[in-house]
Parts: structure tokens; C-alpha cells; sequence
């Protein structure tokens, strides 16, 4: 995977170009908090990311262009392994050896600076000024991203010490405040992280991003390890805060269905691509990338009719010697010869009215019919509309492998 | 600790389990109740009187948040736990402990998956040992070529294939999903009756949920497993089971056949985890919306049960809600709930009119 694809000149009119401003800002973005007009907080372009081995480079992330507009929350969404944490994780220059950024540019435009700066070139002091008081993460495993020996307030403490210029009355009231926001009572102050609950560590966790009020901040995974009702409660905190704050968030997940309910705008990773970038509507009623598709059909809706789910069959390619063209096709029920040479550039889905809504798949639209996976054998007519539709009594000569890997991908609904 | 008796105890025995309608009866929960001592003879009613079957061919699921007991039932019902008071049966026979032969015998027919396949397989041993061990000890004196064959048919009934590739490789070598797959094949290796699966997908991505899920319920009709669900998610439970039973702090709150239950939730807490499933087709509702201040409080297993357990963060909640604890009561014949508001929360499934609106919204 050189760089084939020169260099940033997105084909078409790409998300990705920075000439959206031309195209009469907001009006295709629903509503949106965002204005597309000015310049984004966060541009990527051109990333590349590999992680050194013995065994060849694991290509993590592959020529991603991404941005993030001001008060934008921008979801990235993808399996384990597809490179997403890599992605977020190399805006701020926190990977460290064996992974290698080999080209790209990262731009960072906040209200706090003159003029754009480009990460990517940063020095080490320039680097600090920019980790946490202008992005700030908050990581997934709450437990093991606090310090174990430190109680609450002496982590904010910290926090705001090694970034901020106050002084100790200054900075306790801080934490005071700061606790206030993500409503966690003041009593808690002395508790230490074994003390407190995982949704508790987790907005703990919120609020050390909050304390310098950063002007984005990345979240990776922030709900994956609570239940569904903290869960909620932690979304709309976020979302809460958000509008407070004004800060604009990259949220990554592997959990599309969170995200159609939170972000503005929906980056899909595959194998260290972007395949599909569009609105929330968009991706969830016009998804154009089979992938993307394949995503949608993998979460059991609570409300409405039951559908025949299918999930994606089969794993990710090994990222050390990434098939050619594209990655997706040993999984994709779409797929055709011409795949294995395909430009995997993002560009405007043609039949989409919004340019912004890119796909890397230049075959399937949104109106192309859904099709079953590839590993699919004929199907046999079940009267349960269900994910696991019942066969009529147990059979030791049943096929295996046709039964659960091959549930067809149809979304018709059933009554 | 026992409920507010209403008088009615017969009423509440009628309520039959749709999961009977797959097969015959594989085990029973009758009244079980697990407390663990802390210091200072404080207690934890982690369990509290809960009682539940579980049908050969049928899938039952236990819905609830972290800390409600869901996988200390599992713990009770695998022979892991001691009880502290009520009785378990399987196929008819008091569950067994008495002696390490009992043990075992109890282990072959109940056997249990976890949910962390990082955590629960031994990362200095091969796939071949994981699966050979319980073989071994389970399936009696066999050759080595009969233990051989029935390994390779195991990874060939969780489609790990080809076979041969996949044993002699260590569980770093394999993804989330292949691990759990080891996991499901261990357990069969005891050719068990009753598969109790603790959260088994909720570590892996949702993408390969799926899949996993559907290869549960291909073995579960295979193999006429009982199988027990154990899930924080309603919405997985809505597809994959027959009946689901609702746990909040160690009671059993709500039951019913899955759909029903699901599109009509008749218990507050049943509704709240409704309401909490991520939906894309109601953007902007509850979440755009600020913050629901109710439900701040995590379930807490009590330790001095007052009143209905759910009653601090119950927007329904009156003063003999926070009095007396109520009973799970028959609300149809499929139906039950544990709730004193059931008129105000559920008129609907109380009429029996079901078709007459979306009560979660």
C-alpha cells in the first residue's frame, strides 16, 4: 500500500476538501449544531499509521481524511482492529514505538490560536501545550486509566496543575466545580477509584477532560464496559455538557447504533480505511458501503417489527498483507471482479443530494437492493422473523455452516 | 425476607413459562436465595427468592444491570455457590453437592460460559487442552483417538476449521470471537443439558454478536440445550429468547414471553430498560433532552431489604411502595410483575390490551 493516491486531492467533491464552505454551509446537515462554514477544529489528512513488526508493517491506518467541525460530534465507528483508537490516538502524537506515522498531516485550528498549526510537526513543549488544554481524551477502561493510589480530588488536582497556571485555592475550587458538572456529590472528593461505581469512574474520568476545557475531545469507547441505563445517563451527559461547553467531540465505538442517536456526522472504518462518511440519517436510511450496511443489520432493535439480522460473517483482513483494492470484499455480498483493483478514495455517493455523504464503494448505492452474504446457502422459508429463525426439530445432518454464518442480509420487514 | 403476601400466593403459580413449549422441563429454581457476609455482620441479599424453569430446547433470559444478581444465579444454578435457603432441581432430582463424584455428575449436566473469553481461557495452554481436559474428565474412559475424534467434532460444531489449524494455537493467537467460540465448545464437551451463558457476546464487538448469538442458538437446537441467557441487554433478548425474566437487586421483578415483554413493559424498572436501549429511529428524544436526574442511583443489592427495591428511583413511587415490597404477581397467564403501580404503569397489559400503543415512549 504506497502512496498511490496522491496527495489529498480528493476525487470529487469529497467531505474531506476544504472547500465546503462554498457549498452554502448547514443547509444539507439537518439541523446540526455545527456551522460547516468556518474552518474545521481538526483536520486530517492523507494519515498514515503503520505498527512496525518483525513479521512487515501492519498497515493501521491507510490514507484517512477526516475533519471535525466546531461543536461537531463526528463518530467513528468500526470493529476492534480497524484502526480507529490508532486513528484518534495519532491527532495527538500519543502512539509511541513500533507505531510509525508515515505521512498526512494533522491541523488544528482553535479559538485559542492565531493560526492552524500542524500537529504532525510539533515539538515536545509545543506538544504539551496542546495534549488535554486543547484535546483531551477520555479513554475506555476508566479503572485502569486512574491512578488506583490517588482519590478523586487528587487526580482533578493534578490534572489541572501540570496545565494550567492557578493556584491552590484557585484549583480546589476548580475541582469542586468540575465535580458539580458531571454530578458526582462533593462527598465523593476523598473516594478513591475501587471505591466508585464504573459509571461513576467513567464520568470522574469526563470531568479530568473537562478541567481545562479543551476544545475537542476524543472519546474512546467511554460507555463499552457499563449497562445500558448508566450508559444513557453517561450519553446524555456528554451530550449535556457538549452543548455547555461547546466543545466538539470525535466519540469512536464499535457500536454504530449509539452513534445514530449521538453524532452529527458518522466516519466508517474498515482495515484502516474510512469506507463511508455521511450524517446520522444518512447512514442509518441511505447507507451506501455494504459495509456500513452490514453494521446497521447487526444490532437486535428493541422497538418496531423484528427483522432477520444477519450480522457481517467472516473477520477482518490481516493488516500486514491487506488484500488488493478492496479490504471488505472477502466479506461483502456485493462484490465483483472489478473490487479487487477498486479505487478505495472516497467520493460523493452519486445518488445522494448531499455531497458530503462519501463512500469508498463505487458499485453499491444507497437504493442498490440488499443482498445476502457470501457465505449464504439457500434458505429455507422460516415463519419466525427472527435473528435465529427456528429450523423444525434438531437434525445432526443439518449444515452447520450455512445456518450461522449465512443468514441472509435482507431487511424486509415482517409484521 | 420474605415479600408482602398478598393473600393470592395460588394466583401466582399459574403463570406458566412459554419456554415450556419447546420441551420438557430440565431444571428448576425454587425459591432461591444467596446472602454473603460482609464484616461486622452486615449481609448482601444478593438472590432474593427467586424461582424460575428451564425447558430442553428453550432459551430463557435474565435481564438486568450490573450488581443484580443475574450472575450469581448462574453461580447457584452451576453448583458454585452454596444456597442460602430454597431448593434447585434437575431433571426432577434436589440438586446434589454432597460429594466430588455428585459434583461432577451436577457439572456434566450444567455447564457454564463466561463472558470474558480474555480471562477465562488459560493463556499458557493450547486450544487441544482446553477442550481434551473436559472431555477427558466427563466422558469417561475413552482412547486417544476417541478423544481426538470428539475434539475435532466439538471445533467442527463451533466452526472453528479447519480443526487441526486452530488447536495448537494459544488463545493470544485468537480473536474475541474464536475465543468465545472455545469457550462454547468447552462447555459442550461435557455434553451438558443445561448451558448457562453469562453475558457470553457482551465483550465482543457488536458486529460479531451476531453471529455468535446465532451459532448459541444453532447448538441450543442441536443439542436440546436448556439454555440460560444472561444479559444486560433487552434488546439481544427480545431475538434470542423465549421467556425473559427481569432482575433488580436480587428479585425477579418482571416475566414474560420475550416480545411481549419487551414492546409491553409492565414494571418501571422493565420500562426504564426499555427506554435506555440506544434507538436510532427516535433521535433527539431522551438524550438531546438533558439528563434523566432519576435514575443517578446504581442498583444496590440491599442489606436491609424496606419496601420495594426499586422504589428510590421509581418515578411512580408512594409511600406503601417504599413500605412493603411487593410480590411477583400473575398479570396474565404468560404475564407476571412485581409491582404495587401496575395500574398507573401498565394499564394496558393489566386490561390485556397490548396492541394499544408504544408504552415507552
Amino acid at each position: 500500500m504506497s502512496a498511490v493516491r496522491g496527495d489529498g486531492a480528493v476525487r470529487g467533491g469529497s467531505a474531506t476538501r476544504s472547500g465546503s464552505a462554498t457549498r452554502g454551509g448547514s443547509a444539507v446537515r439537518g439541523g446540526g449544531p455545527a456551522s460547516r462554514s468556518g474552518p474545521p477544529v481538526l483536520a486530517i489528512r492523507d494519515l498514515s499509521v503503520v505498527y512496525r513488526t518483525p513479521a512487515g508493517d501492519v498497515r493501521a491506518v491507510d490514507q484517512v481524511n477526516l475533519e471535525l467541525q466546531a461543536g461537531e460530534v463526528v463518530g467513528l465507528a468500526g470493529e476492534s482492529g480497524s484502526g480507529k483508537s490508532t486513528l484518534a490516538y495519532s491527532t495527538c502524537r500519543l502512539l509511541r514505538a513500533p507505531a510509525l506515522i508515515t505521512s498526512g498531516s494533522v491541523r488544528y485550528q482553535g479559538r485559542r490560536m492565531a493560526e492552524p498549526a500542524e500537529i504532525l510537526r510539533m515539538r515536545p513543549d509545543e506538544l504539551k501545550r496542546l495534549r488535554w488544554r486543547e484535546i483531551a481524551i477520555v479513554f475506555q477502561s476508566a479503572m485502569n486509566a486512574l491512578n488506583p493510589v490517588l482519590n478523586v480530588r487528587d487526580q482533578l488536582t493534578d490534572v489541572i496543575h501540570a496545565h494550567l497556571r492557578v493556584s491552590r485555592n484557585e484549583a480546589r475550587e476548580k475541582v469542586a466545580s468540575l465535580l458539580d458538572l458531571v454530578g458526582i456529590p462533593r462527598s465523593r472528593l476523598r473516594s478513591y477509584p475501587h471505591e466508585l461505581s464504573g459509571g461513576m469512574r467513567q464520568r470522574v474520568m469526563i470531568a479530568m477532560a473537562m478541567a481545562t476545557d479543551p476544545e475537542i475531545v476524543i472519546m474512546d469507547e467511554p460507555t463499552t464496559a457499563l449497562d445500558v441505563v448508566v450508559q444513557r445517563d453517561i450519553l446524555a451527559q456528554i451530550v449535556e455538557l457538549k452543548e455547555r461547553l461547546a466543545f466538539s467531540i470525535l466519540f469512536i465505538t464499535h457500536d454504530l447504533s449509539l452513534l445514530l442517536e449521538l453524532a452529527d456526522r458518522i466516519a466508517v472504518m474498515y482495515a484502516g480505511q474510512l469506507v463511508e462518511i455521511g450524517t446520522a440519517s444518512e447512514i442509518q436510511h441511505a447507507p451506501a458501503h455494504p459495509y456500513t450496511r452490514g453494521l446497521l443489520n447487526s444490532f437486535p432493535s428493541l422497538r418496531g417489527p423484528r427483522r432477520d439480522l444477519a450480522g457481517i460473517p467472516g473477520s477482518p483482513p490481516d493488516l500486514r498483507s491487506p488484500p488488493p483494492g478492496c479490504a471488505f470484499l472477502p466479506r461483502c455480498a456485493y462484490g465483483r471482479d472489478a473490487c479487487t483493483s477498486v479505487d478505495m478514495r472516497l467520493a460523493p455517493v452519486a445518488s445522494s443530494p448531499d455531497p458530503e455523504h462519501v463512500t469508498a464503494c463505487p458499485f453499491v448505492l444507497p437504493e442498490t437492493p440488499v443482498r445476502p452474504g457470501p457465505a449464504a446457502g439457500p434458505r429455507t422459508g422460516s415463519t419466525r422473523p427472527s435473528l435465529l429463525a427456528q429450523a423444525p426439530a434438531p437434525d445432526a445432518g443439518v449444515s452447520f455452516a450455512g445456518a450461522a454464518e449465512g443468514g441472509p442480509g435482507r431487511e424486509e420487514l415482517t409484521p | 425476607m420474605s415479600r408482602a403476601s398478598t393473600g393470592d400466593e395460588p394466583l401466582r403459580r399459574e403463570v406458566t413459562s412459554v419456554a415450556a413449549e419447546r420441551g420438557p422441563l430440565a431444571m428448576e429454581a425454587i425459591g432461591i436465595s444467596k446472602d454473603f457476609r460482609l464484616p461486622r455482620g452486615q449481609r448482601i441479599l444478593a438472590v432474593r427468592e427467586v424461582s424460575f424453569n428451564l425447558y430442553r430446547g428453550a432459551v430463557v433470559a435474565l435481564v438486568g444491570e450490573s450488581g443484580s444478581g443475574k450472575s450469581t444465579v448462574a453461580r447457584l444454578l452451576a453448583g458454585q455457590e452454596r444456597l442460602t435457603s430454597g431448593s434447585i432441581r434437575l431433571d426432577g432430582q434436589p440438586l446434589d453437592l454432597s460429594t466430588r463424584q455428585a459434583f461432577r455428575r451436577h457439572k456434566s449436566e450444567v455447564q457454564l460460559v463466561f463472558q470474558d473469553p480474555f480471562a477465562s481461557l488459560n493463556p499458557v495452554h493450547t486450544v487441544r487442552y482446553h477442550l481434551q481436559r473436559p472431555v477427558r474428565l466427563h466422558q469417561g474412559k475413552l482412547s486417544k483417538d476417541e478423544v481426538a475424534r470428539e475434539v475435532a467434532a466439538l471445533m467442527e460444531q463451533v466452526q472453528l476449521t479447519p480443526a487441526e489449524q486452530f488447536l495448537a494455537k494459544y488463545p493470544y493467537e485468537l480473536s474475541g470471537g474464536q475465543r468465545q467460540r472455545v469457550s462454547f465448545a468447552r462447555a459442550l464437551a461435557a455434553r451438558p443439558s443445561v448451558l448457562l451463558a453469562d453475558e457470553p457476546v457482551s465483550m465482543l464487538d457488536v458486529s460479531i454478536r451476531l453471529e455468535m448469538l446465532s451459532l448459541l442458538d444453532d447448538l441450543r437446537r442441536r443439542f436440546r440445550l436448556a439454555l440460560l441467557y444472561i444479559t444486560h441487554d433487552i434488546a439481544s433478548a427480545r431475538y434470542f429468547a423465549d421467556e425473559v425474566l427481569v432482575m433488580y437487586a436480587g428479585q425477579i421483578v418482571e416475566r414474560g414471553p420475550a416480545e411481549e415483554l419487551t414492546q409491553y413493559p409492565a414494571h418501571p424498572y422493565t420500562q426504564l430498560l426499555v427506554a435506555s436501549a440506544p434507538d436510532p429511529d427516535n433521535l433527539g428524544s431522551t438524550l438531546r433532552g438533558g439528563a434523566q436526574r432519576n435514575t443517578r442511583q446504581p442498583a444496590q443489592a440491599s442489606t436491609a431489604p424496606i419496601g420495594c427495591p426499586f422504589s428510590p428511583r421509581c418515578p411512580l413511587a408512594d409511600d406503601r411502595c417504599r413500605r412493603d415490597d411487593p410480590a411477583l404477581e400473575r398479570v396474565s397467564a404468560v404475564r407476571a410483575a412485581a409491582c404495587w403501580r401496575l395500574d398507573v404503569a401498565a394499564p394496558e397489559v393489566l386490561a390485556g390490551r397490548q396492541g394499544g400503543g408504544d408504552m415507552t415512549s
